[in-house]
Order: structure tokens, then sequence, then C-alpha cells
């Protein structure tokens, strides 16, 4: 038995490796995922490592891994008390700054947006790791401020050389400086990830960055001759006073380490949502290729089952194939999921991740996941076709033609609509749930749907395939009659075809709807809550000086400037987003009809949520929150709820005062400008553009351009979404092939009987390709409807959350079906070459 | 005699393999088809007949020699012309029938034509069917048929385009004898009535018997021809040539 498996599987190579292809595709993005975020989580452990001491010294949270910005500091005599430590065998005090962006030779911001920008003192310190954790490689330290010294990294993007003089986007007031460059340095650890690295001496960082205030950020300590860390830090502990602490770098990396780990986790889930879409649209392919080849043995398996094989064996032995199968496609998926990962480092380099120096590391545990998926997948679609395999008679082997027992279409119909059923139940309850399980309900109703529909398919789809078989008649007379009688001779195989294409285009029709619907909720709040005439923004993740506020303040025919500022915090435990702002600048430049409370009750100590969040958690005025900035856990009193709306990119609001409090250095994200009534609006933002053009990380906007740019922002993400759904459609577009190539193989005699009463060549390809053309539109059309479907029902869902209008881009869809037709075309290129190329005197002689 | 030639087959020679394993199926056959003529192809297996239709009908591509179909040499032609050769000149009637599955009976007597896109002559159309005897069964597919009625369809298939010519290979090789003769009834009638050119290559004496002419093959080369011909005496030809067959392969060895 074994034999004819092994035989089985060398004689139809091509059709293997075909199905190969979907678990390869699959398996590449699992491992792809893996390799790309354990690369990532290298290079940051190799940054967290490379950049901590053996005792840090620092106000709590400030300083750790996902610390923002902190003007909390340390006397400069606690540096002088710790000197005196025996057990230190140096100390070095140091200021930081997250948001000194270096502009380069060309005007933009070095590393794009994303990344930070650090300016760090200009110390010799080692790292746990025992390197220095800055090494000069060319030039000298900086001295003064006028002097600076960049990583080689940086220098090079920016296109500056020793000698130059280097601009920097400072945080702080001028907000533009400048500096010679005089030296060169290499971070410790190899690559910063894309950061940008600036050194100033320590007199000059205080003085740029911190009103000259002698007092540290930190201080760095590293262990004297045997002295352990936690010895130097029990030494150093009783000198700090306050928030202050010290850790040992052994516990400030974990503290990194961890949170690295959450981010990375978060982004790992991500992709890995993607490879379950890839790996269930492989399913279709595996299961069809399987079907079909099962098909087209039937009689050499009735043959086996006649010479005394069991039905035990016959499944076995198909199993077996699939086994192999799967074995060869998981180890080519790895390989490819390895090229996968540089794809994923291309596509995040686009953020600023910059990981060109990183390893990409295959771990153990990647290869074994790898090997897991792609396995259990590939079985568990082989498992049907092997069943019903086992389930051919005897008998089969001496008639002529055998077919094979199928499931009734009527058991299917009543399968798909018990699928659909419950998936439309898991979507309800999902969207009643909450977070993740919420989510994860919805994606199983969505999943169970679909794979209901599919199931339905073959009956739903035949409509369609009659009615452009009838088009096809009229256009393409017989060839085009005969294409669509081909797709409709094997119905199911064709449905499980065009499903896998569904899937994916289902997911990227959502995606469209969602996107535009999103768009337009936000062109819509930016419309009816705006009232300032200019917005001054940032690139994503940049904050700029205050003193740009400062400043356009004193432009005339300016009536208020509202501040608008960002921050991370852990609200009641988990990770949001919270703004603030003042709030009688901010009713000035938004109109905001607050759901319950008046803005004059947002003070300090106070917060505002908005509408759906204090819906989800139940909060009502008077309640309390605890909010985590940085180091510290504050109580807010809820004092307003605010409708939801684009202007405030947060679902919490509260006072500046909450944040500097918090130790957050003060550093605005939007800027809502409004001009006296007699101002003329030209002339205004000619004198604000005076004060931002030279800032790249700072852009001037009208209403009008703020929600393009917003706009711009969810279009980003949308076609980072459509690249990532590709694979899924590619896959399915493989499947196309497939399916199309085993029916030639199939159709042989046909064929060349076809050629043999004079159907020509051309004609023939033409066939091939039409039948493939409605494969592909079936997809796309079932695709784009449920697409719609889900698209609608997610809108209403979250209309709530500030997706309150629904924009379905029909030309859009369109072109999605349009483009399945060619993508259809361009399938059969390989199957009608095929067919055409078969000898017909061979063709019509085959059994 | 005076009579037309439809097909003309000359010095034509079909090798297979090369070197030692080199196979003759045709060594130097010449023979004339006549226009209006029923003539059967026969000889042992191995005697070149199927090769030889194969030749003719532009299916396979000789190793020299001509073939002339009317006045066309084929050997000139590329595929394209071939092709098109093949669906306007040329019907065919296989073993296995060769239907389409998925087209009914009615669209698969119709293929070549709307191939070619064109329109059956309706009154045409009607009587080959009358001939034919698949009225009731028009819309029905291959599969809702029997074999005998499956390559009466086939036949039909050859016929409607009024080819120059029909061939037809071992037709009755997979019907049981009643079926076997409505068939061969049915291709004698069309040509008796309408003046059908047909080649048939079978090995049954009994089909054979239903044409004008048997011309036999043995070894790759045109070896005798019956008039007329009549079951016995076929079979008595036969019986010298497999004789001599054997007698030969002996002497070889």
């Amino acid at each position: 038995m074994w034999r004819v498996t092994w035989r089985n599987l060398l004689a139809r190579k091509l059709r293997l490796i075909l199905s190969a292809t979907a678990i390869v595709l699959g398996v590449a993005f699992v491992s792809g995922s893996f390799i790309f975020t354990d690369a990532m989580g290298s290079a940051f452990n190799g940054i967290i490592e490379g950049g901590t001491a053996d005792v840090e010294v620092a106000p709590k949270g400030a300083t750790d891994f996902e610390s923002q910005q902190d003007f909390r500091t340390i006397p400069a005599s606690v540096a002088q008390e710790l000197e005196q430590l025996p057990e230190a065998e140096s100390v070095h005090p140091f200021n930081q700054v997250l948001t000194l962006y270096v502009i380069g030779q060309d005007g933009k911001v070095v590393g794009g947006n994303g990344p930070p920008g650090l300016g760090v003192t200009d110390v010799e310190t080692r790292s746990v790791t025992g390197d220095p954790i800055v090494e000069y490689v060319d030039g000298e330290h900086p001295v003064g401020t006028d002097q600076v010294a960049l990583d080689v990294d940086t220098a090079e993007k920016g296109g500056y050389e020793l000698g130059d003089t280097v601009e920097f986007v400072s945080p702080s007031d001028p907000p533009k400086i400048e500096a010679e460059l005089v030296g060169l340095v290499e971070f410790g650890n190899g690559s910063l990830a894309g950061a940008t690295l600036s050194l100033f001496d320590s007199a000059s960082m205080q003085e740029l960055f911190f009103d000259g205030r002698n007092a540290y950020s930190g201080i760095s300590l590293s262990a004297a001759d045997g002295v352990s860390q936690t010895e130097l830090r029990d030494a150093a502990a009783p000198l700090l006073e306050g928030d202050v602490i010290a850790r040992t770098g052994d516990a400030v990396t974990e503290t990194g380490e961890e949170g690295l780990e959450e981010i990375l986790g978060f982004l790992n889930t991500f992709l890995l949502v993607f490879a379950a879409v890839a790996m269930v649209v492989g399913t279709y392919l595996i299961i069809n290729t399987f079907s079909i080849l099962v098909a087209q043995r039937s009689r050499e398996l009735a043959l086996l089952r006649a010479m005394g094989a069991s039905r035990r064996q016959v499944n076995r032995s198909v199993l077996a194939e699939a086994f192999v199968v799967s074995l060869v496609g998981s180890t080519l998926g790895l390989a490819v999921g390895y090229l996968l990962a540089l794809g994923l480092r291309a596509l995040f380099g686009l953020f600023g991740l910059d990981l060109s120096d990183a390893e990409f590391p295959i771990a153990l545990r990647t290869v074994i996941v790898s090997y897991v998926v792609g396995v259990v997948v590939t079985m568990i679609a082989a498992y049907l076709p092997a069943r019903r395999a086992a389930r051919i008679p005897p008998v089969a082997a001496m008639r002529d033609d055998v077919a094979l027992p199928e499931s009734s279409l009527r058991r299917r119909l009543l399968a798909g609509i018990v699928m659909i059923a419950g998936g439309i139940g898991l979507m309800v309850a999902g969207f009643a749930g909450e977070g993740r399980t919420g989510l994860l309900l919805i994606g199983v109703g969505m999943l169970s749907i679909l794979i209901g529909v599919s199931l339905m398919s073959p009956v739903i789809g035949r409509p369609l395939v009659r009615g452009l078989g009838a088009v096809y008649h009229r256009i393409f007379g017989m060839v085009g009659a005969l294409a669509a009688q081909n797709a409709l001779r094997n119905p199911r195989r064709t449905a499980a075809t065009a499903s896998a294409l569904m899937i994916g285009l289902t997911l990227v029709a959502l995606m469209s709807i969602l996107g535009r619907s999103a768009s337009a909720s936000t062109d819509k709040a930016i419309e009816s809550t705006l009232t300032s005439q200019f917005i001054v923004s940032n690139l994503v993740g940049s904050p700029f000086s205050t003193s740009i506020a400062e400043q356009i303040r004193e432009v005339d025919g300016i009536e208020t400037v509202a501040q608008v500022r960002q921050a991370f915090a852990e609200v009641d435990g988990s990770g949001e987003p919270v703004v603030s702002a003042d709030p009688q600048d901010l009713t000035a430049a938004l109109q905001l009809p607050l759901a319950a409370g008046v803005f004059s009750q947002l003070e300090p100590g106070t917060i505002f949520v908005n509408q759906p969040t204090a819906e989800s958690e139940g909060y009502q005025i008077g309640d309390t929150v605890k909010v985590k900035l940085q180091g510290a856990t504050v109580p807010l009193e809820i004092s307003g709820i605010f409708p939801v709306g684009a202007a405030l990119p947060a679902d919490y609001l509260v006072t500046h005062d909450t944040l500097t409090q918090g130790g957050l250095t003060p550093l605005d994200s939007l800027l809502f400008v409004v001009k006296e009534d007699s101002a003329d609006t030209e002339d205004l933002r000619a004198g604000v553009d005076e004060i931002t053009k030279d800032l790249p990380t700072v852009t001037l906007k009208d209403p009008a351009q703020f929600a393009e740019e917003q706009r711009g922002q969810i279009d980003f993400f949308l076609n980072m979404i459509y690249v990532l759904l590709g694979l899924a459609v590619v896959i399915a577009v493989l499947g196309i092939v497939n399916t199309l190539a085993l029916s030639v193989i199939e159709r042989t005699r046909e064929i060349g009987l076809l050629r043999a009463v004079g159907l020509s060549r051309r004609q023939l390809r033409r066939m091939v390709r039409l039948e493939s053309v409605i494969v592909a539109v079936l997809g796309a059309v079932l695709g784009v409807v449920m697409g719609v479907a889900f698209g609608v029902a997610l809108q209403r869902a979250i209309a709530d959350q500030g997706v309150d209008v629904l924009s379905i881009p029909w030309l859009q869809l369109a072109v999605f079906v349009v483009v399945a037709a060619f993508v259809g075309v361009l399938a059969a290129v390989l199957p009608a070459r095929r067919a055409a190329r078969l000898d017909v005197l061979r063709a019509i002689s085959t059994e | 005699m005076d009579r037309t030639v439809a097909a003309r087959v000359v010095e034509l020679r079909k090798v297979y393999g090369s070197g030692d394993a080199e196979v003759a199926a045709l060594d130097g056959v010449s023979v004339d088809f006549y226009a209006g003529e029923f003539t059967a192809v026969m000889g042992p297996s191995g005697s070149g007949k199927s090769t030889l239709m194969h030749c003719m009908a532009g299916l396979d591509a000789p190793s020299s020699g001509q073939v002339y179909l009317g006045d066309v040499e084929l050997s000139a032609l590329k595929d394209k012309e071939l092709t098109r050769l093949r669906r306007d000149k040329i019907g065919f009637v296989f073993q296995s029938y060769n239907l389409v599955p998925t087209l009914t009976a009615q669209e698969n007597v119709e293929l070549p034509l709307s191939i070619a896109g064109r329109k059956p002559d309706k009154s045409w159309f009607d009587q080959v069917i009358e001939t034919v005897g698949l009225g009731p069964r028009l819309h029905h597919r291959p599969n809702e048929l029997s074999g005998g009625q499956q390559q009466r369809v086939a036949a039909a298939r050859a016929l409607m385009s009024q080819p120059d010519i029909v061939f037809a290979d071992e037709p009755t090789g997979n019907l049981d004898s009643t079926s076997s003769a409505e068939v061969l009834g049915l291709l004698r009638k069309n040509v008796d009535d309408h003046a059908q050119t047909i080649v048939m290559v079978t090995h049954d004496p009994v089909a054979a018997a239903y044409t004008d002419r048997v011309i036999f093959l043995a070894d790759g080369k045109a070896v005798r021809e019956l008039r007329e011909p009549t079951a016995e005496l076929i079979l008595e030809e036969l019986r010298v040539l497999t004789a001599a067959a054997v007698a030969g392969t002996a002497a070889e060895g």
C-alpha cells in the first residue's frame, strides 16, 4: 500500500506542487510573522540592554522603555553624593529627551514619522553587557550648545558629514536649533531601529532642554570590581528621596522587555490574523485539489478495493499522501516565511522602523509552529476527500465512468443555512460583548457565515454562472457556451474555487467600506465640530514645542490657540490614549455639545470621557477612575461626558495640569487656531506659516486639509491591510490555476475531440480562459456582496464610536470585480496553454 | 471505371522511434479513395490501418509521402489550416463516441458548425436527425443515452456539416450487434442517398461487409482490395493475411 502511495506522489508531482503551494504560502505567513516579530524583539532587546547601566537612578517611570518624555529631574547634589560610594566605579548623570528630531539636508525629518529622536548627554557609560553605550568612530566629543555628535546611520541618512551644520526640531524654546557635527558615534549594540541619537555635553543638554537647571533626568552607575548590581543598588537607595528610585540594570531591562513583549505580542497577533485568513483560503485549495485528485483516481482506488484493500487502507493512503505534501509544503513555507519577514521589514520600514541591521533568527518555536500548522491544516483539509475515496465501491473498478459518492446539494444547503445562522448569532453576541472576546466572536461569526455561503455557493452561484453563460453564448458563441457549461458541470468544484477568492475579497471589500465610512465620518465630524480656521498638527508620534503656540498667539488677529496634548496612560488598568486641553480654549475652537457636565467643570483632578466609553464601561458623572501616567497612579473624578468627535483623537480628556503632574514634559500635538472675526484669513495663514514652515514635523492646515490628512492616515493603514490581504488573494488565484489545470487534465479526451472536430488552439485557449473568468467573477461578486453585508453590519455596530456615516465605495467595488475578471484571465494562461498543446491524437485516445 | 478521387495517399510512410527501435507503421502505402463510396480499411493489428486514417485526417503527420484531400496536399498545411480543414471538410466517428458530456445530443450534432460560427441548414438537420432516429432524444445529455444512441449522435455530428469525407474509426467497436447494425445502416444510407464519402477502419468482417470496397493492409503496406465484399470473402482474405503474418514472424524468428 505504501508503495502505491509513494508512486502516486511521484506520478502527480505537478498537481501536488500546486496544492503544496497553498500550504507553502499559508505557513510562510505564519513563520514570517514570528520571524519578523522575533527580529524586532531582538533588535529592541539589544537597544534596551545596550542602553542600560548596572544601576539606573531615575524618577519612577521616567526612563522606562515605554516612557514618554519626562521633565522630572534629580538634583545635581544627588549625583555628587553617589560619586562618594565605594561600590560605584563610575557615576554618570545624564539628561535625555525623546523628541529632538534631526532635519536632513533635504529639509525632511530623518527617519520619517514614528521613531523617537533621542537627545542624550554625552557620557561614557558601560551598559550591562559590559560594552560602552556609545562609541566614537570619528571626530570628537561635542563641547557647548553649538556642537553635537550623531550616530553614524542618522548622519548618513541626513546627508551630514563632520563639520556640517545640523538642524534640529527641538521640544524646547526655540523650536529650531542648529549645531556643528563634530563627532560620529555608534550605539553599543549596533542598531537603533530607526531612532536617531544626538549627543550634547552635559551643560548644553541642561541649557537647551531643561531651562538651564543643574539637574538630571537620570544617573547611570557602573559597579566597581566584585560589586553586584544588587549591592550597588542597595548602597545607592538610601541616598535618594521623593519618587527617585534606584533599580538594577537587570530589573530595568526586564521591565523594558515586558513592555516590549506586549507591543510585539499585539503586532504578532495582528499579523497572525492575516496568516489565519491565508490558511483558511489555503484550506479550500487543499480540499479542492485532493477532491479532484481522488475523483480522477477513483477507478484506480476502486481497483485497489477490488483487490482487497480495506476502506481504511484507501483512506490512509490518501491521508499519507497529504502528510508528505504537508511536510514538503511546511518546509518550503518556512523558507518562504523568511523572505516574507524581509518583506515585512520593508513594509514596516515605511513607518520608520529600521531593522536593516537586525538579525532575523529562525527560532525553534517558529519551526515547530510552522510544521504543526502546515500538517494539521493539510490533514484536516484532506480528510473529507480521503473519506470519500474510501467510500468508492470496489465494483466501480469495472465500470467505465465512475461517479464519486457526493453529499447531496440539499444537505449542503441545509448545512450552509445552519452555519450562516450560527455565524449571525456569534456576530450579534460579539457586538454585545467587549474587547478581545467580542472581536473574536465577530471574527468567528464572519468565518462561519463565509463557510456557510461557500457551502451554499454551488446553488446560489448557479444563476450567476447561467447568466454569464448566456452572455458568453451571445458574444463568443459555442466556445462561450462550452466554457459556461464546464463551469457548471462540477458545481462544487467551481464553488470551492470561487469561495477561496470570495473570502479574500470579502475582507478587502469590508475594509474598503469601513475605511471609506471612517473617512466620511471624520470629514463630517471635522466639518460639524471645528470652528477654528487653522489646525497646526504634527507628524504621527512627534509632538512639538509649546513655544510654537506662544509664537502663534503673537500673530496679529489671532483670538485663541487651543493646545491639545496627547499621552498614553493606563486608565483603570488598560492602556488608552488620553488628550489634554485647556477647557476654555477648547470651547472656542470646537463645537462639542456635551452629553453630561459643562466644560468649566474640567479642572485639575477631573477627567472627561467620551460617550461610547462611558456606556461600555458604565461610567457616570462623579465616578472615579485610576489613571497611571509614567510612574504614579492618580484618581480622577469624571466630571463630563463628551460625544465622539474626530477632532479629539482620544477617549479621555484631562487638563494640561494632570499630564504635567504625572511628570510628562509639556509638548503639543495639535493646535486649533481661531482668528478674530475681523482678521483676514489669508494674512493669518501667512503669519502662522512663517512660524511653522521651517519645522518639518509641524504643518499648518485649514479644516479641509486637516480632514484630508486624516483621510490620508486611514488610507495608509488601509493600503497596508490590502497588502497583507493580498497574499490570501494570491492563494485564491493559485487555487483557480490549480482547478483549471486539473480540469484540463481530466478533460483531455474531450479536448482532443473538440480539436479533432475543428476547434482551433485559439478557441480552446479562449474556452479555458472564459471558464476561469466565470470562476473569478463568481468569487468576486460573492465576496463583494458579503463584504458589503459585513461592512454595513460592522459600521452600524460601531456607529456610536464615531464611524456614524456609512459610505460604500461602489465604484471601487466594481473595480474589484473587473480586476478579478482580469485575474481570471491571468490564472488561465498556463492551463490554457497546456490544453492547447495537447496532442490531438494522443488526447483523444486517453482513458 | 470513371470515378472521382476524394482522397489519395501516395507512397505514405510513417515511422515511429529511431535507429534500432525504428518501426514503420506505414511503409509506402498508395491508395485512392473514391468520392461517394463507402470504403473499409482492414488488416491485422499492427498493420497500420489506424495510422493511415490518422494521417489522412490530418491528426498525425506522415514521415514521408503525400496525402491529398481533393486537391489539397495536407503536408503543406499549418496547424491552423489543418484545424479549419477538419472543421469544414472532414467528419469523424470514433470508437468511444467522444461526445461532449456537457452538451445535449442536438448541441453535439451541431458542434462542428457552431465552432465555425455557422447555423445548420434546417431541412438538412431534420433529415439527418430523422435518418439517425434521434428525434425524441435530442435534448438528452450523452450520459442519458445508450451506447448505440451515443454513436448515432456521433454519426449525425459527422454528417451534419456535409463534409467531403467522413472517417470512422472502429465505430462499432464498443457496440452490440443490433446497435452496430443501426449505425452501419445509417452510414450506408448516407452513402446511397447523398453520395457521402466514408472511410471506415474496422477489424469486423460483418461491419466491413456494409461497404463498397475493402482495402487490406499488412505490415504497413496495402496488399489487396475487394469490391462488393461479403463477410465470408473478407474473412477468407483475413485468414490468408494473418497466416502470412504469422509465417513471416516465424521465418524471422
